[in-house]
């Protein structure tokens, strides 16, 4: 044991001089020389583990469920590098126990990828999981989605104390049935009028789609056909076939109707999975009669820095740091799982402790060059990106997208092609960059977004992009991949000051 | 202006890893051509449009081929006779496979295809994933990224789209060196990327054909000179992502 800890703290410190970032190597060392490490070690804490998993916004929630526990009383231990694999949990742990292996802490909050949270379940069993959604994401690391909720649905059946899980994607909501006898399962939801912000993965709102969407509504208003009232051409909530038959109903804005057609088979083999609302395909579009499930937090109403959320009938409002609706999701993710843990905190007291989160390395991170504002906003797939798009007013920012495909990326550039960048026409694009910058430059073009500069060497993107003089006071986005953001990041660092996120290069 | 009527199949349930980027392919192209494409979204139930001069299919999950699959054979008849007749298409992964003659799954189902492609899949417990350069004589370098499970066997008098380079484990079966399969003026493919985005070679033979089946031949007579130049602009730029696509690793 106390072997086990140091050698892997002296790899720890090696790697870290190499400059190799120093994230999983020294993990992988300890996984070898002493296998019972991360269950006898996380075993130990009194509330236990909470374990973060989903495509999206792992990194964001893991951090505000650690922020609101820590400001609830409790000693937090947490994986903050977006390091989300084993090997990475047990680096972060080397540089937190004692040499006798004791983690000095009350309860350890963790963002695990899918695939790698059905490995560390096997070693631990977690107390609480908190489970966001599933969409296509390096779907050529984990294969088709259905797969990816079925990884899931291993985490939920590991789990002893309380599944929190998203009742509004429902492949998420489908894994109520596994969770084990006595483990308690809660949702976080939405309110209706906001669904329209998340449109389902099933509804692949493509440009394509978009536009077939818009001139059949078109065609609806001469017809005199009342227009859903989901219409914001920002945002495109549902398919244009489905749409031109179906909006006339102008009642579930997001699409649900292909969403809870498709829970009926996904997951298939030993889970035979109940639509969540509605009970036959297709009928879930009329949710009048349908059952709805009880949400412990839902997310009622959304504002400029701040939210509204609805927990045991009244609601809350909180003033926030993050941006976009989807971090506001997320909090009501972390709420969820939070007063699970902590069932004592006043709603009061908890949403206090949503607004005190502050915004994860690079995950809406504003670095300030020069007097003037820089966005990374990390984007890993098409769903990610389209609400990230969604968040901001295109033509109020100056935008930069770099697009890399190392493996940590995905290899695979099919994803540009499911999201929509025809919100960026108007304003355009003034930088494209990253290994991959023409596979994205060729997207905007058959968006016909204007692009001002492709320059394949992201850091002299960078430093082109933020030192150019633009319209004053606008702040500048760069949209990103994993990598991407990790080298957009340290080329920002040579140009001003930007924190030490405890990341190599 | 001349219009094109390009269906999009099953777009609701057989879209997967972009595959909508060909139909916004090929609407674009024609645009830029100077004919007026009309672009109709195809699902489960929906009527054949009056016109179909192009057909257009995706790929998708299991469970997705399997709420398609009564409705494919319904179809089956129309898409036969359309094939037959010349009309151009553009199956990919899934639709590919369900063109074919049948799709044992890994699970030992049979999925019957409607039999336009002389080839049959079996589903395997590894995928065949990553980025693709395949050699046609007739399109050239055919760059993209594969990603399935089933293995696709042509039959003996069966065309593939391309050849391999006999990389390891690529292609259609990742043993015999073939990708893709083609019949009349059908292509299907495993190739995402989406596929027909940089490749306008295989983008242009899909255009032209339509076009000539429904005007006798194709020109560019009602082309701009801006969308002339439009055109030559994009086709610098997929040039560049052709050639930085086909030097990334696998």
């Amino acid at each position: 044991m106390f072997a086990a800890v140091a050698i892997g703290r002296l790899v720890r410190f090696a790697s870290r001089l190499t400059r190799h970032g120093g994230s999983a190597l020294p993990g992988k060392v300890v996984e070898r020389i002493d296998p019972g490490f991360l269950a006898r070690t996380l075993g130990r804490l009194p509330y236990g583990v909470v374990l973060v998993s989903g495509t999206n916004g792992k990194t964001t929630t893991t951090r505000m469920v650690a922020s609101m526990l820590t400001d609830l009383g409790l000693k937090v231990f947490t994986n903050p590098t977006g390091s989300n694999f084993t090997r990475g949990v047990v680096s972060a742990l080397l540089t937190q126990v004692s040499l006798g292996g004791r983690l000095d802490a009350d309860i350890a909050v963790l963002e695990l990828d899918e695939a790698y949270a059905v490995h560390f379940v096997r070693q631990v069993r977690p107390r609480y999981a908190l489970l966001l959604n599933v969409m296509r994401d390096q779907l050529d690391r984990f294969g088709e989605i259905d797969n990816t909720a079925r990884l899931l649905g291993h985490v939920a059946e590991a789990t002893t104390g309380t599944v929190v899980l998203n009742r509004e994607d429902p492949r998420i909501a489908a894994l109520a049935k596994l969770a084990p006898e006595g483990t308690e399962v809660r949702y976080f939801g939405l309110a209706d009028d906001l669904k329209r912000f998340f449109p389902s993965d099933d509804d692949m709102a493509t440009t394509v789609a978009t536009e077939e969407r818009a001139e059949a509504q078109d065609a609806g208003a001469a017809a005199g056909a009342p227009l859903s009232p989901s219409v914001d051409g920002q945002l495109p909530s549902g398919r244009g076939a489905e749409t031109a038959g179906l909006s006339v109903d102008g009642q579930l804005p997001s699409g649900k109707g292909a969403e809870v057609g498709a829970v009926g088979s996904p997951l298939g083999g030993e889970l035979s999975v109940q639509p969540t609302e509605g009970s036959a395909e297709g009928s879930g579009r009329d949710d009048s009669d349908a059952p709805v499930l009880p949400a412990d937090v839902t997310l009622a109403a959304v504002g400029d820095h701040e939210a509204t959320f609805l927990m045991d009938g009244a609601e809350h409002r909180a003033k926030v740091r993050l941006e976009g609706v989807y971090n506001l999701y997320n909090a009501a993710a972390a709420l969820a799982v939070t007063r699970a843990v902590r069932p004592d905190a006043t709603p009061d007291e908890l949403v206090r402790a949503a607004g005190n989160v502050t915004p994860a390395f690079g995950r809406g991170e504003i670095i300030d060059v020069n007097g003037s504002p820089v966005e990374l906003l990390l984007v890993k797939n098409p769903m990610g990106f389209r609400l990230a798009l969604a968040s901001f007013d295109a033509s109020q920012a100056t935008t930069m997208i770099a697009i890399n495909d190392e493996y940590a990326d995905g290899r695979d550039m099919s994803w540009l092609w499911d999201v929509d960048f025809t919100s960026l026409r108007e304003g355009g694009v003034a930088m494209v960059s990253g290994v991959r910058a023409w596979d994205m430059a060729l997207r905007l073009e058959y968006d016909q977004v204007p692009v001002g500069a492709v320059e394949t060497d992201l850091d002299k993107a960078v430093e082109r992009f933020v030192t150019e003089p633009g319209p004053l006071g606008r702040p500048r986005h760069i949209y990103c991949t994993y990598t991407a953001m990790l080298r957009a990041r340290a080329a920002l660092g040579r140009i001003t000051d930007v924190s030490d996120a405890g990341v190599g290069r | 202006m001349r219009t094109i009527d390009v269906v999009s199949l099953y777009p609701k349930d057989m879209n997967i890893y972009g595959d909508s980027g060909n139909v916004l392919t090929v609407r674009r192209r024609l645009e830029l051509y100077g004919y007026a494409p009309r672009v109709h979204m195809v699902d489960q139930d929906d009527p054949w449009p009056e016109h179909v001069d192009v057909i257009l299919g995706g790929g998708g999950q299991d469970a997705g081929q399997r709420k398609v699959i009564d409705d494919l054979h319904e179809r089956a008849d129309d898409l036969r006779a359309m094939a037959a007749d010349g009309v151009p298409m553009l199956m990919i992964c899934g639709m590919y496979q369900l063109f074919g003659e049948y799709f044992k799954t890994i699970d030992g189902d049979r999925m019957e295809g409607i039999g336009v492609l002389g080839a049959y899949t079996i589903g395997k417990p590894q995928r065949l994933i990553g980025n693709l350069v395949e050699h046609s004589d007739e399109f050239g370098d055919i760059i993209g990224y594969e990603n399935h499970s089933g293995q696709t066997f042509l039959r003996e008098d069966a065309e593939p789209l391309g050849y391999v380079k006999s990389l390891d484990g690529a292609g259609n079966n990742g043993s015999d060196d073939t990708e893709g399969a083609r019949a009349h003026n059908v292509i299907g493919t495993y190739m995402h990327g989406s596929l027909l985005p940089k490749n306008p070679a295989v983008a242009d033979f899909l255009i032209r054909r339509a076009v000539e089946r429904r005007y006798g031949a194709f020109d560019t007579d009602e082309q701009t000179p801006e969308q002339r130049q439009t055109l030559e602009h994009l086709d610098r730029v997929i040039r560049s992502a052709r050639h930085v696509a086909a030097s990334r690793p696998r």
